[in-house]
């Protein structure tokens, strides 16, 4: 993997696109803000299937699991899988559903039911513990999922057990299903429920592939977890939908997509 | 039954270093010896039954063994959806036992009763389920739950259940033990109901009702084989157990006898009733409200051998 993280999550983009156009499938808005997160993680941590077969490789669960797009592009550009793996995808018959199946290589859990993936992470974080394994731990959850009880269960166990090499980023494009993710619940200010939970946080532009990299480059050395809380745009990278919430549940058609990809660029 | 538990998985933690033990803030003093030689491998993960089983999926699929050990009623409801989706979806092997099953927290109320248990687990794809009847079924059931590739729950008494075995069976999961012959009723006992089991059959036997009792601990899956020996050597099968007559071990025989060619024996289901128990009154008075002692087994049992008018 030569090419620079910039130009892999504009593949990756094009790619998430591409796939919610052909197979009609929603949550595109809340797959494009976390692209960067995906590709920020995949990339500095050389998440690579050479090392699939290895328990104590590096890991990353998508827990927002309406984002299986993004996590397939990923899947894709890292070399888990091929274009014709893609083309299956939400088809009858494919392992790539809308939302993540455990059993191919890659990928790490089953997600599409919010509030699992920190849990199950802090699980694999002890394991890797327990056994001496240097593995590191990346979730990614979305801002709706901390609505759910189990991630602030999680919240306050992680720090507890000093768990510093679990990693989470929450891709915080203010909006859920059906309105502002800070109008449903009180969820602002976010990195200062962190903070106060006793995580080590960075607050970054969710955007900024460099910024998310030197936040996942080093584990917390007062050996709290890491909790990345990312500043995104949902529907990231595409004008006209750029924190247009209508693109949680709209599939672009020909015309859409072929303006979506002009902006996006030649990968 | 909980003793015997904290006996048996720090002998079995001592032997497997994948074994980790995590309790949702009970057994205070109960595993101070599995705490003491094992520290890094127990975990109170305190009062939060769902992030326990969505932590103890993560271990499992890190490559331990996990033991997750709270109140049955909190192991299963409060936790349902992470037993759904990180337990049985990904099939993995977690070993989930829920203590004080059934009516044995009956003195604390309907919060702390689970006589629906069963019922919700059992419609989980990969689920193994057993309620062992005693303390050495389940040291016997506790060792092949370690063995499992997928999940196990396991629905164990409180403390001074009486001891029915004496030594450690040669029991596995999916199958159940004759413990005492007879030939015109058999009498399936699912858990720690086992013993009111053996004396109604003792009192059916006064009544020149010869009763085989059968230890029938695994609810899935069903030991077949010895249901169709059964439902074609005899004539009347009564399931007891202290859970509802819906979805329990009553309910899914009650199915699979519904797919069966011939049924030539009668199934009589004795469960808890489709109610809250609102009376206080300790684990033998919610027995008696529900028809669950020896005396009102036999009678119901007595009741259903009449001919019918």
């Amino acid at each position: 993997m030569n090419d620079d993280v910039v130009t892999i999550a504009r593949r990756m983009r094009r790619l998430v696109l591409e796939m919610s156009h052909r197979a009609g499938t929603p949550h595109l808005g809340s797959s494009l803000s976390c692209v960067e997160l995906l590709a920020a993680v995949y990339h500095s941590w050389n998440v690579r299937p050479e090392s699939w077969p290895n328990p104590q490789r590096d890991r990353v669960l998508l827990s927002k699991g309406h984002a299986g797009t993004t996590l397939y592009a990923a899947l894709r550009t890292f070399g888990f899988l091929t274009d014709d793996d893609l083309a299956t995808y939400a088809q009858p018959g494919s392992l790539l559903g809308e939302h993540p199946s455990p059993g191919l290589p890659g990928i790490e859990i089953a997600s599409g039911s919010l509030g699992h993936g920190l849990n199950l992470a802090i699980g694999l974080a002890l394991a890797a513990r327990l056994q001496g394994w240097p593995s590191r731990i990346g979730v990614i959850l979305s801002d709706g999922e901390c609505n759910e009880g189990t991630v602030w269960e999680a919240a306050l166990f992680a720090p507890r057990h000093r768990l510093a090499n679990l990693f989470a980023l929450i891709d915080y494009n203010k909006w859920q299903a059906t309105g502002r993710s800070d109008e449903v619940t009180a969820l602002a200010p976010l990195a200062e429920k962190w903070r106060a939970f006793g995580w080590a946080v960075h607050e970054v532009d969710g955007h900024d592939l460099s910024a998310i990299q030197t936040a996942l480059s080093t584990p917390d050395a007062d050996g709290r977890p890491t909790m990345i809380v990312a500043h995104t745009v949902k529907g990231k990278g595409v004008s006209f939908m750029e924190d247009d919430n209508n693109w949680h549940y709209r599939v672009p058609n020909a015309e859409e997509l072929a303006r979506a990809l002009t902006e996006v660029g030649i990968p | 039954m909980r003793n015997a538990f904290a006996e048996e998985i720090t002998a079995l933690a001592a032997t497997d270093h994948r074994i980790v033990l995590l309790s949702g803030d009970i057994g205070n003093r109960l595993f101070d010896p599995f705490k003491a030689r094992f520290p890094d491998r127990f975990i109170n993960v305190g009062v939060a039954e769902a992030n326990m089983v969505g932590i103890a999926a993560g271990l499992a699929l890190g490559g331990m063994r996990p033991v997750t050990y709270t109140i049955a009623s909190f192991a299963v409801y409060r936790a349902y959806e992470q037993i759904r989706v990180d337990v049985g979806y990904h099939n993995l092997p977690v070993v989930m036992v829920g203590t004080g099953a059934g009516l044995a927290y009956a003195a604390n109320g309907p919060t702390h009763h689970s006589c629906e248990d069963v019922a919700v687990l059992r419609v989980i794809p990969n689920m193994t389920i057993a309620c062992p009847a005693d303390a050495d079924e389940l040291r016997a059931l506790l060792r092949d739950s370690l063995k499992q590739t997928g999940p196990v729950y396991l629905r164990i008494g409180k403390k001074g259940e009486p001891r029915i075995h004496g030594t450690v069976p040669e029991m596995r999961l999916g199958r159940a033990c004759v413990l005492r012959p007879g030939h015109d009723v058999v009498i399936l006992a699912c858990g720690t109901i086992l013993s009111e089991a053996l004396d109604a059959a003792e009192l059916l036997e006064e009544h020149g009702v010869s009763t085989e009792v059968v230890s029938f601990p695994t609810v899935k899956p069903l030991d077949e084989p010895l249901l169709e020996h059964v439902f074609s050597a005899r004539s009347m099968i009564v399931t007891v157990e202290e859970h509802g007559r819906a979805g329990g071990l009553g309910g899914a025989i009650a199915e699979w006898l519904t797919d069966q060619p011939r049924q030539k024996a009668r199934l009589l289901r004795l469960g808890t009733s489709d109610a809250f128990l609102h009376e206080a009154g300790e684990q033998e008075h919610a027995r008696e409200l529900c028809g669950l002692t020896a005396v009102s087994i036999a009678h119901a049992i007595q009741s259903a051998l009449k001919p019918q008018a």
